[in-house]
Order: structure tokens, then sequence, then C-alpha cells
């Protein structure tokens, strides 16, 4: 194994002009003038990608995941560290700004595919490809500024992920197109990962990279917190959320309850598969509330199997000590381990009051024959 | 990639991102053209119409008192079009483009060479409607010096380029150059001999204070003077084969619009002026290369 991108001891500054004077009078007349601060985006960021590693990039908004990005891309210049890239690299980050609106798809594919780096003859090669994966053959001699957006899209992602690099980053771009094109493009993104190639994926969407990443990294106010296997990089990211959350909540409500722990009667989390199961939650809270219970299993590998709230039937709670139980009428899932995540949501909008990640573990033991995640008893029979 | 490249990184990122420059040069001129019922026709047909205003205007009008002046304009006007184009559109490409420079990695100044690059293209044409003018006229130019002409369009492009790339810098940092520059290049237009003869009109009176060599300061000037040169002098045209006698010796009558150097000096002229300008660019990337640094806070 190899390491593609190593990012050494990376920092970014960006000077942030209160007073610009961008004009030649202004320059004249203030020479020096303007407030000028600096805001460090990126703190002393390292690590490295190797091949056939999928990484995710996670990070609430102003987190300094896109600056990492590009300072990755080479769009920015680090203040100070270094990154190394070996092998050629496809950015999509923000897909089609290199596209040309007045000028037809085709000559755009060709505009595109030399401003990601790659050469006319193999743009040629791979054309057919392209406008094959963009689904959007009939339009390919229109010029783009026709295009609806979808299509823009679909075209720019069908260039970059065609133009066959060694590594591939991607920037929150699934979010566009519709259902098929993006299950299309998790495919593509799949095949990839069997191809052996690196992926940089950033996103908030945490569902995104438990579906495609084996590790994320999660940045918080230009720091990396956590670099790790997904699902305790995950759970890092959401405390993470949470803290903040709570230093910024005025009305204090979200300090005012926290979930302590989750007890079973036996105390023991082992269930046999198809047994039921009881948890009970230990609240402390501040104030009455009235608020939804979420509760969420996860497998180590970090598949959603459930999530389940008691919308329409809040649970009360009143200051001090609270205890708060949960039934699991039967849990019909194979071996293994289950992380159980709980929270309390806020009836009215879905504010999330508390949150404990992997809150509980569950132990299933399972002697049956199905193999899988859940056993669903099946009968085979000759009618 | 390290905080800062160094010159010859930076040149060979250049040169390996040269097929996203030629890229960005077929685009440049296909999107100029698109959507025009003439297209690529008024690439030409612009110069033509400048051409017949200035030749309406100084010729017959002002009376310059240049012989065949339509021939002498041409020479002149293709040079400064080249130069005029590239410059009045890069200075701004940064700024207009920064959606892309903020999204996508290059060489920033690819984007300005791009512009460069569409305005050699032109220079190219109104190079050949020049020669089927020349043809149609039946004036034929002094095929001796056309070996000089590639040395001094090498200048003239090194040192357009160094220009387009430096001003498409500034810009980011002092919007008003995109304004500015068309000034400039209107004052510039007129230090530059395209509408009058600088051995005629220029070169008397500066030799009075015997400061001839502050109107070379200008690098175009010996470009267009080496075009005139070799397009201009006939060697057929009966009116422009005429001798006089200057400064003792007996030259072609049409030297005294031009200056009566021997072909050496224009030579030397002319190689001296590119290794100027082949300093001058590379002076350009390395100023490019620290102003690029702060474009993502004033973009």
């Amino acid at each position: 194994m190899t390491t593609v991108i190593k990012v050494e001891g990376i920092s970014k500054t960006f000077k942030i002009h209160h007073e610009r004077h961008q004009s030649l009078k202004e320059r004249m007349l203030h020479p020096r003038s303007g407030s000028t601060e600096t805001f460090n985006a990126l703190k002393d960021i390292s690590f490295s990608v190797d091949t056939n590693e999928t990484v995710g990039l996670v990070g609430h908004n102003g987190s300094g995941k896109s600056t990492l990005l590009k300072c990755i891309c080479g769009v920015l210049q680090p203040t100070s560290g270094q990154i190394h890239i070996r092998g050629s690299l496809a950015a999509l980050l923000e897909l089609g700004a290199g596209f040309q609106p007045e000028l037809s798809g085709r000559d755009n594919i060709f505009l595109y595919g030399a401003m990601l780096g790659f050469s006319k003859k193999m743009v040629e090669g791979i054309f057919d490809d392209v406008v094959d994966f963009s689904e959007i053959a009939n339009f390919i001699d229109t010029q783009v500024k026709f295009y609806s957006s979808g299509m823009y899209v679909r075209l720019a992602f069908a260039v970059a992920v065609n133009v066959d690099p060694d590594i591939l980053v991607v920037d929150e771009v699934l979010a566009v197109g519709d259902e098929r094109f993006q299950a299309k493009c998790i495919d593509r993104i799949r095949s990839f990962q069997d191809e052996g190639r690196s992926i940089l994926f950033v996103t908030h969407n945490a569902d995104q990279v438990r579906a495609i990443c084996d590790r994320a990294i999660v940045l918080d106010g230009g720091k990396m917190i956590a670099d790790g296997p997904t699902h305790e990089s995950l759970r890092i990211f959401r405390e993470h959320l949470m803290d903040s959350a709570v230093e910024h909540d005025r009305s204090g409500l979200l300090a005012s309850i926290t979930i302590d722990s989750i007890t079973t009667p036996s105390g023991s989390f082992d269930v046999r598969s198809g047994a039921g199961m009881h948890f009970d939650v230990n609240i402390t809270s501040h104030g009455a509330y009235s608020g939804n219970f979420v509760m969420e299993i996860f497998t180590r590998k970090g598949l959603l199997i459930s999530r389940s709230d008691a919308k329409g039937s809040p649970v009360n709670l009143t200051p001090g000590q609270n205890r708060v139980g949960i039934d699991l009428a039967q849990i019909p899932l194979l071996d293994g381990i289950y992380d159980v995540n709980i929270g309390v949501v806020d009836p009215r909008g879905n504010t999330v009051i508390a949150w404990r990640e992997q809150a509980a573990s569950i132990q299933v033991t399972y002697d049956g024959r199905e193999g899988g995640l859940v056993e669903l008893g099946a009968a085979i029979r000759q009618q | 990639m390290s905080a800062r490249d160094s010159l010859v990184t930076r040149l060979r990122n250049l040169w390996n991102r040269r097929e996203l420059l030629f890229s960005l040069i077929r685009s440049d001129i296909r999107i100029k053209y698109k959507n025009s019922a003439l297209g690529i026709v008024w690439s030409m047909l612009t110069p033509s119409l400048f051409l017949a205003i200035y030749w309406l205007v100084f010729g017959e009008v002002l009376k310059n008192g240049i012989p065949n002046f339509v021939v002498y304009l041409f020479a002149g006007m293709i040079v400064w079009n080249m130069f005029n184009t590239s410059l009045s559109t890069a200075t701004g490409v940064i700024v207009v483009r920064s959606g892309l420079v903020k999204k996508v990695s290059f060489p920033r100044e690819i984007l300005a060479l791009a512009n460069v690059g569409a305005a050699t293209f032109y220079f190219f044409i109104q190079l050949g409607v020049f020669g089927a003018y020349l043809l149609l006229v039946q004036h034929s130019p002094d095929y001796a010096y056309f070996w000089l002409l590639p040395i001094a369009f090498l200048a003239l492009y090194l040192f357009t380029a160094a220009l387009a790339i430096l001003m498409s810098a500034i810009t980011v940092y002092m919007r008003d150059m995109e304004h500015f520059i068309l000034i400039i290049l209107q004052l510039w237009f007129f230090l530059s001999p395209v509408v009058y003869s600088y051995e005629h009109s220029i070169a008397p009176k500066l030799h009075v204070w015997g400061v001839a060599w502050l109107y070379f300061l200008n690098p175009i000037t010996l470009i267009m003077l080496t075009f005139q040169r070799a397009f201009y002098v006939a060697t057929t045209a009966p009116s422009t084969t005429q001798t006089v006698v200057v400064h003792g010796h007996t030259v072609p009558a049409i030297l005294q619009i031009l200056p009566s150097w021997p072909m050496s000096t224009y030579f030397y002229l002319d190689l001296a002026l590119l290794g100027i300008m082949v300093t001058a660019f590379l002076l350009a990337e390395v100023l490019f290369g620290r102003l690029q640094g702060n474009f993502e806070s004033e973009l």
C-alpha cells in the first residue's frame, strides 16, 4: 500500500479586510488603512490517505473542510505545511465550475477535461463513456447554457469520474441529481473503490459517510478532532456537534437535559436473537420538559438498522432524576454487536435537545441458520 | 506543492498544462463569435473598418503625407491589434473568471495567456488579409527583410504576454486597472508609429534635443518599424523606388518615412529587444507568483 495523499502540518490563515480598498482612489487615500483581521481556517492538520482507501471528511459548515480540500487540490496554497500528492487527482469541487455556458456540451467535455489536467487524446478516448454516463446524448451539441441544472451536473460528474483519476475528490456533489442518478454515482464510486483507487469524500451528511467510507476525519473550527474508523469518528462528530450546540444555546434548554446512562434490569446487554429487551434510560433534567425520544440502532459497520421515535406521545420530564423505559418487543437481529444511540428531540421542530451516541452496545447471539442481518423466519415448503 | 513554487517549477507547470491553454484559446475564439451571423469574419471586419477610418482621417483629411498609406497603416495596425486586444481582454480576466480561479487548480496566468493566444490567432488572420490586400494592389514587399519578422513577432508576443500576466494580477488588487488600461492603451497607440511616421514627424524634433532614444523606450515601436520595413518598402511599386539623399546617403525615398538603418541594425536591435522581452516575461512570471498568493482573500 502506498500513500497517495500526505498532508503534513497544514495551516491556512486568511486575512479578512474590514475596509476593502480595491479602487485606485481608495488605495491612494488610505495606503495602509483598513483593519485586517486574521482568521485561522486550518490549524496544523496532518493525515495521509493510502491507495484503496475511502476517507470521509466530516465537519459542520465553517469547520474548514472545504478549505482543506482546496489546499489538497491546489486551488489554495497553505500558509504553512506541505502536501504531497502521488498520481492524478480529479476534484469534483462545485461541479461544472469550469463550464463555459456558451459552448456546447461536446466542447465543454474537452475543456473541463483539460481543466482537470487530462490530455485531449485521453478525453477523446473516454468521450462516449462520458456521454453515455451523463445521459444527455441528444443534447451534446446544444449550448450548455440551455441545460437544466441536473444535466449540467451530470455532465460534469461524468467527465470527472471517467477520466480515470488515481484520486477522486468529491465535495458534497451527491446532493444533486435525482435519486436514480445519485445511486448511479454511488455505484460508480463503489467501482472506483473496487479498482483500488483512493477517494476523499467531503460531506456533512453522516449517512453518506457511513455508506461509503472506511475511515473518517472530523474537522471542527479548523482543527482535526478525530481520525479513525467511520463509526468512531462519527460518534465524536455528533458529540461535538452537541457540545458546540450547547455552547451556542441561548435558552439554556440544551444544557438542562442530559442522558446519563442506559441500564437493563439484569445489567447485561446480551440478548438472544428473537427475544425482547427492556432499556431504562436515566436522565437528569433541570426543568420540566416534554420531548420526543429517538432511538437508533446501527451495525458496527455503520449501517442504520432502525430509527424509531415516539412522535405524538412525548415523554414528560420532571426536574431532577427521570427514568424512561424503552421496550423492544423482539430483536430479530443475527449475531453481532449493535450500537444504540438515544436522543431527546424537541416535539415542535426537530431540534436535538440531548443526544447520547453509542449509549449502549448490545450483543446478539443467534443460533439459527439464516444469514444476513435479520431473521425473517422464512419457511420454505413444497406446495 | 510548497507555499511558493520556484520559477522553474512554475514554468514547468505552465508547460505541462499547455493542453489547457489551447483548449482555453479555442473556447475563447469560439465563444466570441458563437452567436454572431458573420462569425469569424468580424475578426477581419473590425480591424478593416478601423483601418478605413484611420486612412480617411490621417491620410485623406489631415494629409500626413505618407505615400501608399494603407500599406503602412496595415503593417502597424496588425502589430497594434495583437497588443491592444490581448491587454484589453487579459487585464480583467482573473477577476471575471474568479469562479473558476477559486474552484479549479491550474496555473492562473494561463487565463491571461489564453487571451494573448486568441489575439495571436487574430493576428495571423489579419496577416492573411494583409497578404491578400498586397496581392490585390500588386505591392511586393521587401522579402529580404522577412526573416526578421519571426524575431520581432516573438518579442511582441513575449512583451504582450508579460504585460498581460502582470496586469491580470494587479487588477485583482486594484479593480480600476480594468478601466485605466483602456486609457493607457489609447495613449500608447499614439505613442507608436501607426498613423504617422516616426522618421518623418517625430525624429527631427527629438534629434534637436538629442533624446531620440526616448521614443524607443516603447518596445512596440521597434517591432512596428521592423514590420513596416519588411512590408511597406516595396520592391516593385514605382512610386516607392525613387531615391533621395539623406545624411549624404542615397536611399529609397520611402526610407524617409522609415529609419534609414541597414538590415544589420534592424537585426541587432530586434535581437536585443527579444533578449529584454525574455527577461521581462520571466520577471512577470515571478511577480505573478508573488501576487497570486493573496488572490483568495481579494477575489
